[in-house]
């Protein structure tokens, strides 16, 4: 089975809902694993879940990164190649670690969004979408303030050439477009990983989309993924 | 003792929508002449250290926390 652990920050809220997700959906492993904790060797993939991590004061994901577990995730993504995915608060901790590159800004109308949206898959050759087609468009739940993701062009240009955009926000139809972007993310980007493939980002919530009853199952298909890449090449 | 005030803001060319915002109601409430209104934070930081390496100091505290390089610049005064 795959062993995902859980990260839990002060302030982390999503950490019980991706916990559900992995255990009783997907059907693996996993455990909390507390921030002042660093022995994280033992897993296959860590998660860094959504929530409002140290109040998300100074600025989201900034506090955070400083905590104990993070110089282990360091070494676990940066030296030991191993998987770690960022989801929304998870996704602004990266950033803020340097694991990815870019930043995020307040959403474009200053205002919490709280809904589904879709998001188109730009890339499934990746441990996070090998169980999708490309184009392949996602409904999933968004819940954030800051989600505005911003990069020079240099990033942007190299992030495009080297495929490491993963997510596009775009509309029910796959079109990707301004109408389509629900916080001003440039490029429409919801979700990018690291040029080697092994850590991943999003704002979305795939956790929040996994059962009919949540009013959509595709976030399925990200858990899935990783479960099958994990499987296959680990 | 030294006092360290410290101004964090956006970078030029990076988005700032409470800025924009501001700079709308600004102009909604008759103040026409404002070509720009840029939002930021202001840090003050009371400190044992009045060295010289101060300033060293200081800058390696913005690089590291108070601001993100990618969208953001800081200066600062020393009292």
């Amino acid at each position: 089975m795959v062993k995902f652990g859980v990260v839990v920050f002060p302030g982390s809220n999503c950490d019980k809902d991706c916990l559900w997700a992995i255990k009783d959906i997907t059907g693996e492993k996993a455990d909390f694993v507390w921030h002042e904790s660093k022995d994280i060797m033992k897993y296959d993939v860590i998660v860094l879940p959504g929530g409002f991590s140290y109040g998300d004061y100074l600025r989201t994901g900034a506090i955070a990164r400083f905590s104990k577990v993070m110089y282990a995730v360091q070494k676990f993504a940066v030296k030991k190649n191993k998987m770690v995915v960022g989801i929304c608060n998870g996704f602004q901790i990266l950033l803020e670690a340097g694991l990815l590159p870019g930043a995020m800004l307040v959403n474009k109308n200053l205002k919490f969004i709280s809904k589904f949206i879709h998001l188109s898959v730009e890339n499934n050759k990746t441990a996070y979408t090998n169980k999708c087609v490309k184009g392949q468009v996602l409904r999933v739940p968004i819940a954030h303030g800051e989600g505005n993701y911003f990069c020079d062009e240099k990033t942007l240009n190299s992030l495009i050439e080297n495929d490491q955009v993963v997510f596009r926000y775009c509309d029910g139809q796959g079109k990707i477009n301004v109408d389509s972007n629900p916080n001003g993310s440039l490029y429409n980007i919801a979700g990018i990983m690291n040029k080697k493939g092994n850590v991943m980002g999003m704002m979305p919530h795939p956790e929040r989309a996994m059962s009919a009853r949540l009013g959509s199952v595709d976030g399925n298909l990200v858990f899935q993924s990783i479960v099958n890449h994990v499987k296959k090449y680990l | 003792m030294a006092k360290v005030k410290i101004y964090v803001t956006l970078k030029d060319g990076v988005l700032d929508p409470q800025g924009k915002t501001v700079q709308f109601a600004l102009d909604k409430m008759g103040y026409k002449n404002i070509d720009s209104v840029k939002m930021g934070k202001y840090i003050e930081i009371d400190t044992k250290n009045d060295g010289k390496d101060l300033k060293k100091e200081i800058d390696e505290i913005c690089d590291k926390l108070l601001a993100n390089p990618n969208i953001e610049k800081y200066t600062f005064t020393i009292e």
